[in-house]
């Protein structure tokens, strides 16, 4: 699978590139899912020693384990395979905080992923535009109700039903990196029940 | 300068009002018959005694009962005021400006007396007295933004600027035009404008952005922007819609004069000299169609406007469902004639 | 909008030889008033009447941004520069009445930074000064590397290494003593911001050195002021002024613009806040840009140039000023 390419929105909304290998002391990689994809795709443009001081932090999710011999295969000096971000997230704080600038991070797989990862880098001062990002696989939006502030993970149509509060909410582009999530707002506010057909996000 | 202040409310009854004296100088927002975005701007200098221009920060009637309002926006959601840690300097930076500016302009009302970094703040119309020391967020009930802009009209977006872009790391947000400070905190300045429609595309941002990087200490600029509001409601926040949205629906011929309100802003831009950062007060000013259209020339340019107003700008500032109803009030005072150049009511 | 930040009537109040090269100026408010307050990193433009020439000058401030009562700067005298220098070592003296303008900032401190990382090559300390008053303040860790011809030039090093024994290191050239960068940047924790202000020759170094450690360029600054390079006269057609000047060999062609009474915006005059950008309308030569301020592709197009320090060669230029 590769990349995905998504239609020109507005500017608050997050733009995906293409890895390409960086110099630096050390490289960090978090990935979920399809995510790996890119991770392995950059293996292929990359000098050698590379993988030697990387650190390949992957949630497998719903593609099982199917990219994780290939990631073994990298050599990669310290390799995570976890069940959850949830399940990752101390390890990732705990990389971050002995880290020192010359570290290079590269993110792949969801958007939800890549901006919870992101939000771990920049609350401790790394510059979130040096941060290299490549999304494959699923467009599901991790989503904030703005009326109840609650998360709703995994969205995948608009409007939706927010999982905290039940309110009916179409989904923006509007994107916040500080709660990594996209702004969701009450879609029948001014005409109560009348709430329009669920279409998949693209 | 001798201000009555109103007892009114923003929410339930409804009960504020423009005075006539209000009206007069209510900043009218249009110095022709037609409106577009611009990045207009000019120096916040004083114009006019008695004009909203005239002051850096504008006391008005309505002072008392705005902030009686905003703090309970706040005992309800703490989440409307938030600083990002490093954003404290920019506070005080804050504090000092409002207190400096308010004292100078408003003797009467607020007075700062200074004895190295022993402040004393006096308040009158809200009846606060405190002693602090400056630089010591200890000595103070809230941190000094929180603390000031409790006592200051106007939504406040307190600004770093780094890597050649301004960054909305703090703020008092809750008298908005449907927009979330909780959200957008964090943002760039083309991020949190990314909603905006038209304006992106004509480059506005680009070169109001440089503009405001630019701006120098002792300097500020203004500019102002519009929109509408259904009921005399200060706080419009997309936390709320759920609740304030249906009272769009509640307007029919026979109450619109009333209820429908043209929001004003007058946005102000200084920079914070200590923390070289810059805040961006918008001071918002509403207005009843029935009190605005006391004024012939005004009435007759404000239906011109809203008539041709392009539609995707009538979407985004929420009142494309009523236009029409809008329209039908404005019209009965469009009588063809023409409008003199200017924003002022009786020229 | 009138141009350059507002200007402020002061007084030179003492005159001080820091060493052979470097003299520190102070000026108080002619009307005994309080300076404005500022932060660390900035500069003021000082306004001198260099017999008949008016110059504008940038020099970063070091006194501390709490300090109200006073603004001091440092001036390395240039024997080689255009002048401005020179005037401020061998004519400014206490007493005299001069215009300097609000302080701007173009290399303020990051201060979402768990750590700044100074470093600067001789001259360029004076503005770490301030900003080193300005952490002292709120306890902001910092560490500075300060590179130095000798101990004789080694303007506030000792003031620095007193206050600050463990956070300052001195290197002397003539003792071959070097900032050994590579070792400086490797394990400096995430959130370390580098700032770097001294000769040209040594920003770039600093700034390479970081990018090919794989420091972040967003937590890298710099500040550079170039002095307007001298070079051959030429002239200049004014299209909305409706004015042909001609630019000195000395003078730069913001000065000349200036001279000719025609107002144009400036900040900095040191080619770094794009405020004097200026249109080309028509031309016929060559140019010879000297800014940060406009990319490689601006610098090509032919359609921009910056007067501050950009100059000309060739038959016609036509300008929107």
């Amino acid at each position: 699978m590769a990349k995905t390419e998504f239609e020109k929105s507005i500017l608050s909304r997050p733009v995906y590139g293409e890895f390409e290998p960086m110099t630096g002391k050390a490289h960090l990689f978090i990935a979920d899912s399809e995510g790996a994809g890119a991770i392995l795709d950059l293996a292929k443009s990359a000098p050698k020693g590379f993988f030697d001081i990387a650190h390949i932090i992957y949630i497998p999710k719903d593609s099982d384990w199917k990219y994780v011999p290939s990631l073994e295969a990298l050599g990669a000096k310290q390799l995570y395979v976890g069940p959850s971000f949830e399940a990752a997230i101390t390890r990732i704080q705990r990389v971050l905080l002995d880290a020192s600038n010359g570290l290079q991070i590269y993110l792949s797989g969801t958007e939800g992923l890549m901006g919870r990862a992101m939000l771990e880098a920049t609350n401790i001062g790394y510059p979130y535009s040096a941060i290299q990002t490549e999304h494959r696989g699923s467009k599901a939006r991790r989503m904030q109700c703005v009326h109840c502030k609650g998360v709703t993970e995994g969205v995948t149509t608009d409007p939706f039903e927010c999982s905290h509060c039940g309110l009916n909410l179409f989904v923006r582009d509007h994107y916040s990196r500080r709660l990594a999530a996209f702004q969701g707002v009450c879609v029948d506010a001014e005409d109560p029940g009348n709430v329009p057909d669920k279409v998949e996000i693209t | 300068m001798n201000i009555q202040f109103n007892d009114e409310t923003f929410r339930g009854d409804y009960t504020f009002k423009n005075s006539d004296l209000a009206i007069k100088r209510f900043p009218f927002p249009f110095d022709k018959d037609s409106y577009m975005y611009a990045v207009n701007m000019e120096p916040h200098t004083p114009v006019r005694e008695g004009s909203v221009y005239y002051n850096s920060f504008d006391v008005d009637e309505h002072y008392v009962s705005e902030m009686r309002d905003r703090a309970m926006v706040l005992d309800e959601d703490p989440l409307r005021c938030q600083s990002l840690s490093h954003m404290e300097l920019h506070g005080w930076d804050l504090l000092e400006l409002i207190m400096v500016e308010k004292a100078k302009d408003y003797p009467d009302l607020f007075e700062l007396h200074r004895d190295g970094d022993n402040w004393h703040w006096i308040n009158k119309p809200l009846g606060i007295e405190d002693k602090f020391t400056f630089m010591d967020a200890t000595t103070l009930p809230y941190g000094p933004m929180e603390y000031i802009t409790r006592q200051t009209q106007g939504d406040f977006c307190v600004l770093d600027q780094r890597d050649d872009n301004l960054w909305m790391d703090a703020g008092m947000v809750t008298t908005q035009a449907d927009w979330s400070l909780d959200f957008d905190i964090g943002m760039n300045f083309f991020e949190w404008h990314a909603p905006v429609p038209l304006a992106h595309e004509k480059g506005i941002f680009v070169r109001a952005l440089k503009f405001l990087l630019n701006i120098q200490q002792g300097a500020p600029a203004r500019r102002l922007n519009w929109t509408m509001t259904v009921n005399p409601l200060l706080d419009t926040s997309p936390e709320n819609y759920h609740k304030w949205g249906i009272q769009k629906t509640s307007l029919t011929p026979e109450n619109i004069g009333n209820k429908q309100h043209l929001r004003v802003e007058l946005q102000t831009f200084f920079r914070l000299p200590r923390s070289n950062g810059l805040v961006f007060p918008i001071r918002c000013y509403l207005i009843k169609l029935e009190e605005l259209v006391t004024y012939p020339k005004w009435a007759r340019r404000f239906h011109r406007v809203i008539r041709d107003l392009p539609e995707e700008l009538a979407t985004y500032k929420g009142f494309i469902d009523n236009r029409p109803m809008i329209l039908e009030y404005l019209s009965q005072f469009d009588d063809g004639a023409e409008t003199s150049p200017g924003v002022w009511p009786e020229e | 909008m009138s141009s350059g930040a507002a200007k402020i009537a002061v007084k030179v109040t003492e005159v001080i030889e820091v060493n052979d090269l470097v003299k520190r100026f102070k000026f108080e408010r002619a009307d005994g008033g309080q300076m404005p307050t500022f932060s660390g990193g900035a500069h003021t433009v000082v306004e001198m009447d260099d017999h008949g020439t008016r110059r504008l000058n940038p020099y970063s401030l070091m006194s501390s941004p709490q300090n109200r009562s006073a603004f001091t700067i440092s001036v390395r005298r240039d024997d080689e520069g255009r002048g401005g220098s020179l005037y401020m070592h061998n004519h400014v003296k206490v007493g005299m009445e001069m215009t300097i303008s609000n302080p701007v900032n173009l290399f303020s401190l990051d201060l979402r930074a768990r750590k700044h990382l100074m470093i600067a090559g001789g001259i360029g300390i004076t503005p770490f000064l301030a900003q080193i008053a300005q952490l002292d303040s709120s306890n902001g860790s910092f560490e500075l590397h300060y590179s130095v011809r000798s101990k004789n030039l080694a303007s506030y090093a000792d003031e620095l290494t007193s206050a600050h024994p463990n956070d300052v290191n001195i290197y002397h050239d003539d003792q071959g003593e070097a900032i050994d960068i590579e070792n400086l940047l490797d394990g400096q924790p995430l959130g370390t911001y580098l700032y770097v202000c001294g000769p040209k020759g040594m920003i770039e170094w600093v700034r390479k050195s970081a990018s090919d450690a794989g420091w972040p360029r967003e937590a890298v600054h710099y500040e550079e002021f170039l002095t307007p390079e001298p070079g051959k006269p030429f002239e200049v057609k004014l299209a909305v002024s409706n004015k042909v000047i001609q630019v000195g060999e000395t003078q730069s062609l913001l000065e000349a613009i200036e001279a000719a009474g025609v107002d144009a915006p400036y900040l900095c005059r040191g080619g770094a806040c794009g405020m004097c950008e200026t249109e080309v309308i028509g031309y016929d030569g060559q140019f010879i840009h000297n800014d940060h301020w406009l990319d490689d592709e601006e610098h090509s197009s032919g359609k921009k140039i910056m007067p501050c320090v950009s100059r000309f060669e060739g038959k016609t230029l036509v300008l929107d000023r």
